[in-house]
């Protein structure tokens, strides 16, 4: 109960923001927080929250796990690296070769994303492969 | 004429027992709902109590409907309180998936060394605060059990 109240001020901007499947549970003194986004700003504000409640996440007593919903017409997305260019790879995995590489900023096609971490794209080129989902930004 | 008479106070009869039933009904709703739990609604006609809402188990649902039949003048209880889903289970990946995740994840932060061990990652090293935020929103996305960060922050 501890952790809620800790944390009661990231799960009551959760709520109002509107999070779907929000799941809130204590187990074994860590906090899991489980919920889908509307969007990467709802998601990026819940973690400027989580930020301000533990300053740089050194607590270790929460696991804040909103995704962001995608829509399923979505066909494209934008790579959102800091400013490298992204691998793509053979198949889903850094250890998997790479094939090519999509540009930062690049929107590319995407084929697939049955797998969480890493979604099937296509560049422009023709190239196809699996990209880490992280810096990809489905566009609407 | 007659047949109209007979009629008429056929009607008057019945809307008398009808109103005369009201306020019972609204004695009993009030009586029951004051001794309901929040989140029940409670609807009376005729003495048949509708008892609707959310509570948390089944236990409460059960004992909503006790409460209900309790009351004086309670014909019927219809019962249809929806008992609270439970909590999703925590997930929590397996060690071998969640260690080539980790891998994955921390590949594009060379300053920053993880560990994998029972479900929880532990990080050392050091980042920069953006980058910070960026790299614990890939870890908490592979479902471990706990993070124990113990990066210097630059």
């Amino acid at each position: 109960m501890a952790l809620e109240d800790k944390y009661k001020a990231l799960t009551d901007a959760a709520t109002a923001a509107g999070i779907t499947d929000l799941a809130v549970r204590e187990q074994d003194g860590v906090l899991y927080i489980d919920g889908t986004a509307s969007d990467g700003a709802t998601k990026d504000n819940l973690w400027a929250i989580y930020d301000q409640i533990d300053p740089n996440f050194t607590s270790g007593d929460l696991v804040l796990n909103v995704n962001v919903a995608i829509d399923v017409a979505v066909t494209h997305a934008k790579v959102v690296t800091q400013n490298s260019n992204l691998n793509i790879r053979k198949g889903p995995g850094t250890d998997q070769p790479i094939v090519g590489k999509a540009a930062h900023g690049e929107v590319i096609t995407l084929v697939n994303r049955s797998n969480d971490l890493w979604w099937l794209v296509r560049t422009n080129d023709g190239e196809e492969g699996y990209c880490y989902a992280q810096y990809l930004e489905a566009q609407a | 004429m007659k047949t109209t008479n007979l009629l008429m106070s056929m009607v008057i009869a019945t809307t008398l027992f009808f109103v005369g039933c009201k306020p019972k009904d609204a004695a009993i709703q009030a009586a029951v709902q004051a001794k309901e739990a929040t989140g029940i609604t409670v609807a009376v006609t005729k003495g048949d109590v509708t008892l609707t809402g959310e509570v948390a188990d089944e236990a409460a649902k059960a004992k909503a409907e006790e409460v209900a039949k309790a009351e004086k003048g309670v014909k019927t209880v219809i019962n249809s309180l929806t008992v609270k889903p439970a909590p999703l289970p925590v997930v929590i990946s397996e060690d071998p998936t969640l260690s080539k995740n980790v891998i994955d994840a921390v590949k594009d932060f060379p300053m920053v060394k993880a560990t994998v061990k029972d479900g929880v990652v532990t990080l050392t090293g050091e980042i920069k605060k953006p980058a910070l935020i960026t790299l614990m929103q890939h870890l908490n996305a592979l479902k471990p059990k706990k993070i124990e960060n113990k990066l210097t922050v630059k």
